[in-house]
This record gives structure tokens, C-alpha cells and sequence, in this order.
């Protein structure tokens, strides 16, 4: 396995591997020094077209944690603007000989056109609406940790799915590994056709989140959907929100997580956010080791041959 | 010398892995002048169940606990950069401070020295012991890095490519063997 583009890229047999490696390094975390010699003289790029503060942040600290040397580049701000196209940029880097590189950007599919024509493995942070396998294989370690399985356990992804790439790369990963998930949102945010995922469609939040084991908040992303497709963010709020009056109709033990960053008020209530119940910071420490294991799981394929 | 039903010559019977814990629990004891500041570290995962029965042997001598903890080398490995990712890397537990402490790093075979330096490297990273010692049920020689062993059950000087392994697990009742191998171990 050379790339991690999309959750398809692996099996559930590595999926899971995934998670036990991730387990090595959760505990390196805490200990009084937080860092290991592993990638010595390794280079790992993050090569960001769009904005992101914390799966930057948690990958610049895992590749810090594993001794790898960790540049970041923030193209928004860069080249692209003085008119250079992605295949330059990626062959610029590609002659400094990086091990990894780390790419998320606005449109779908851009990881996959650069993987194709560099030397270097790719770990894809995000790209368009497209896939977020990092953030999914993080919230199963969450979830892992927290209830000890993921098979069998229910989970409802609510909020605006037809965009999200988190719900899609959780949607294929959690069933992926034997739960049953559930989309939750009114029409105008599911997808077109919800058939190519093996998941059961609710656009009623009462009956979405009934007998649910977890419920996954998803940002409103109201910059993009801007009064289209949703009448206002505060109806969106009461009939959707994730708030204590939400939660008495689920199971008293049932978590909540959200990727962040949150819309404290719209998506998910402050209660909520704050309560025992919510797993949103251990999504964040989960997030540090389980890049630490995939770096570590990749760096050693960036010497191969390029592929074209 | 004895041979196991596989044609393996036995180093050690269970009789003897007994007898020799029993001999360096006391031997752990003598030189650290009875510490109260003593801690077994397993290097995982083959010296962890030999370290857990030597925390018994030194409770059943001394009517003590001493607190057990483990490493996990994967990551500091020396040709962790060229070698192939470890699919089996679990995480090391060290669950007590090890500042000021006797900290016995317990082994199961000794050959290279590597993975010790290693254990050594790893065991750093959480606080400065006061001494490190270093006790291994068998040292079977060919040595790669200027390190020897505190505490030795057996001694032996192995052909390269022989396989050496320690059954048994925290419970007890294990042995030691030696068997062909397959070239280089």
C-alpha cells in the first residue's frame, strides 16, 4: 500500500491493522517525552490548497512526534497565485524528495492526479467533497476505544451529507467493519442517491437517532450552503441541532462526536458539546495517533519507483 | 544434552528456567543492596512474561512487590528507516516513575545487543533512572554493540543461524531450546 487515497484503497483486515498500530501510539502521547526516533531523516510535506487548522496541526505534530522533518505549505497563499498548476507544484516538491506528502484540496479527485505521477506516497487530508480517510479511520479508533468494538454498533451521521467528504469516508469505513450507519438530514442535504452506500436513509432526526449507539455531528457549512438549501440555520438548528431534547430520544449511553470545528448552537448544542457524552476531544487525540501510524505505516514505501 | 520431541536441544528445562529466575531474583536483590526503588521492564513482547515471573520470584524471596512495566522497541530500532513497517507494534506500558530508580530491563535471549540499545533508548524517554541493569534468561553471543547483561540464566555461544526461543509464559512452566533455525536469525 503505497497511497491512502480513499477508504477503498484498504481492506478491512488493514483498516484494522490501522487502528492496532494507532494504539502503539496513543500511548506515546503521554509520556514525559513525547517524541520517538522512528522517521529520522524522513521528510513529510502537508501540502494544503485549502484552509485547515487542525488536521494541519495534527499532522505536522504526529510527523514532529515521529522525528520526520514536516514542512507545510500553504498553497492557497503561494504559487497558485502567481499562476503555477498543480502538476508544477508536485514536481517542484517531488525534486526535493519528500517520503510523504500530504495533500488536501478543494477539488475531488486531486490526490489521486498527483499520486499517479510522483514517486512519493500520498495521504490524502481531504479533497473536495471526494473523501477524508484520515478523519474516518480516527473516528473508529474513537469509537473503538470508547465502546470496545465497531461491529455491530449503529451509528447515525446527521447534518449536510451530499457535501460532507467525512460521511462518505465514514459511511464506507464503519460498514466497512460490520456497523450499521445511518443518514440523518432533511432531503435538500442527502445525497441524490444514498444506493451506492449500505446505509439506511432517515430525514427525520426523532426516528434517525432512535436506538442509535453514536450519533456524528457534521459541520454546517454555511459559508457553502448560504439559504439554498436550507431555509435558515436556526430551523435547521431546532429540527436537526444534536441538543439535550435530541438526545432524550436516543439511548441513555449513546455518544455523540463531531469532526470539528463546531457551530456551537447550529449542529450540536453547547450542552452537548461539553457533556460526558461527547467524544469530540478524544476524536482530537485519537487524530495525533492515528497519523503517527500512518506515517509510519507509509514512510517506508516513499523510495519506490515512480509510478509513471 | 537433552532434545525436545523436535529434535531441539534443550538449553534449559522448566525445572532450571525455575531454578535460574529463583537465582537471579536473589543475584537482582544482592547487587541492587535490597533498593526499594526497583522496577522490572519486559522488552515485549518475549521478556515480558519472563519479567513477570521474576517480580514473583522477588516477592516470594523478599515478601515484596516490585512494580512491572514493558517496552516496545518497533519504534526505536535501528533500521527502522529502511526496515519494513512492524504490523505487530503494540505500546509500551510503563505505568510507574522510573526517576531515581534500579530499572532491570529483563529479556528474553541476548544476541546482537541491538534491540537492547533500543529498550535502553526507549526506557530514557521516560525519566533517568538511577541505574540501568540488564537480565536475560539466555545469552547466546554475537554480539553487534558493546553491551553485555547484569544477570545471565544460561550462556551459551550459538551457531549465527541458530534459533533460540523461551516457551512459557507468565505462569511459568517454560524452557529454553535451541533448534537449526533457518540461516541468519
Amino acid at each position: 500500500m503505497k497511497h491512502l487515497l480513499t477508504i477503498d484503497d484498504i481492506s478491512a483486515d488493514e483498516a484494522i491493522g490501522i487502528l492496532d498500530t494507532s494504539e502503539a501510539f496513543f500511548e506515546v502521547a503521554k509520556r514525559p517525552v513525547k517524541k520517538v526516533p522512528t522517521l529520522r531523516g524522513k521528510t513529510v510535506i502537508n501540502l494544503f490548497y485549502e484552509n485547515s487548522t487542525r488536521t494541519r496541526t495534527s499532522f505536522e505534530l504526529a510527523g514532529k512526534r515521529m522525528s520526520a522533518d514536516v514542512i507545510n505549505m500553504s498553497v492557497a497563499s503561494s504559487s497558485v497565485k502567481k499562476g503555477e498548476s498543480l502538476y508544477d507544484t508536485v514536481k517542484t516538491l517531488e525534486a526535493m524528495h519528500p517520503d510523504i506528502v500530504i495533500v488536501r484540496h478543494g477539488a475531488s479527485g486531486a490526490p489521486q492526479y498527483i499520486a499517479s505521477r510522483v514517486a512519493f506516497s500520498v495521504i490524502n487530508a481531504g479533497d473536495g467533497t471526494h473523501a477524508h480517510p484520515t478523519q474516518a479511520l480516527l473516528d473508529a479508533f474513537t469509537l473503538r476505544r470508547a465502546r470496545g468494538r465497531i461491529d455491530g454498533l449503529t451509528v447515525a451521521i446527521c447534518g449536510d451529507i451530499a457535501r460532507s467528504r467525512v460521511a462518505r469516508s465514514n459511511a464506507l469505513l464503519l460498514t466497512k467493519l460490520g456497523a450499521k450507519v445511518r443518514f440523518v438530514a432533511p432531503r435538500t442535504l442527502l445525497p441524490a442517491d444514498s444506493s451506492a452506500y449500505d446505509v439506511e436513509v432517515y430525514e427525520e432526526l426523532e426516528a434517525g437517532i432512535a436506538g442509535v449507539d453514536v450519533i456524528m455531528a457534521l459541520r454546517i457549512q454555511h459559508e457553502r450552503l448560504a439559504g439554498s438549501l436550507l431555509p435558515s440555520l436556526r430551523e435547521y438548528s431546532r429540527t436537526f441541532g444534536i441538543n439535550d431534547a435530541a438526545l432524550s430520544l436516543a439511548d441513555p449511553d449513546c455518544l455523540v462526536m463531531h469532526p470539528g470545528p463546531m457551530n456551537r448552537g447550529v449542529e450540536i448544542s453547547p450542552e452537548v458539546a461539553d457533556s460526558p457524552r461527547s467524544l469530540v476531544l478524544n476524536q482530537v487525540e485519537a487524530g495525533l495517533a492515528v497519523r503517527m501510524a500512518l506515517l509510519y505505516l507509509f514512510a517506508g514505501e516513499g523510495a519506490d519507483a515512480p509510478a509513471d | 544434552m537433552t532434545k525436545t520431541e523436535a529434535g531441539e536441544d534443550v538449553l534449559l528445562d522448566a525445572a532450571a528456567v525455575e531454578r535460574a529466575l529463583r537465582r537471579i531474583a536473589s543475584e537482582i536483590v544482592e547487587r541492587t543492596r535490597g533498593a526499594e526503588n526497583l522496577a522490572l521492564v519486559g522488552v515485549r513482547r518475549g521478556g515480558v512474561p519472563v519479567a513477570t515471573r521474576l517480580a514473583k520470584a522477588i516477592e516470594d524471596a523478599e515478601g515484596r512487590t516490585v512494580p512491572v512495566g514493558s517496552v516496545d522497541i518497533s519504534l526505536y530500532r535501528d533500521d527502522a528507516a529502511t526496515a519494513l513497517p512492524d504490523p505487530k507494534i503494540g505500546p509500551s506500558d510503563i505505568p510507574f516513575a522510573i526517576a531515581g530508580h534500579h530499572v532491570v530491563i529483563v529479556d528474553d535471549v541476548l544476541q546482537t545487543g541491538r534491540t537492547i540499545r533500543a529498550a535502553i533508548e526507549c526506557l530514557l524517554d521516560y525519566g533517568r533512572p538511577k541505574r540501568v541493569w540488564l537480565a536475560v534468561l539466555c545469552d547466546r553471543g554475537g554480539r553487534e554493540l558493546p553491551i553485555s547483561a547484569d544477570f545471565v540464566g544460561v550462556s551459551i555461544e550459538a551457531p549465527a543461524g541458530a534459533l533460540i526461543s523461551a516457551e512459557g509464559d507468565a505462569e511459568g512452566s517454560g524452557s529454553v531450546v535451541m533448534g537449526p533455525g533457518k540461516g541468519e536469525s
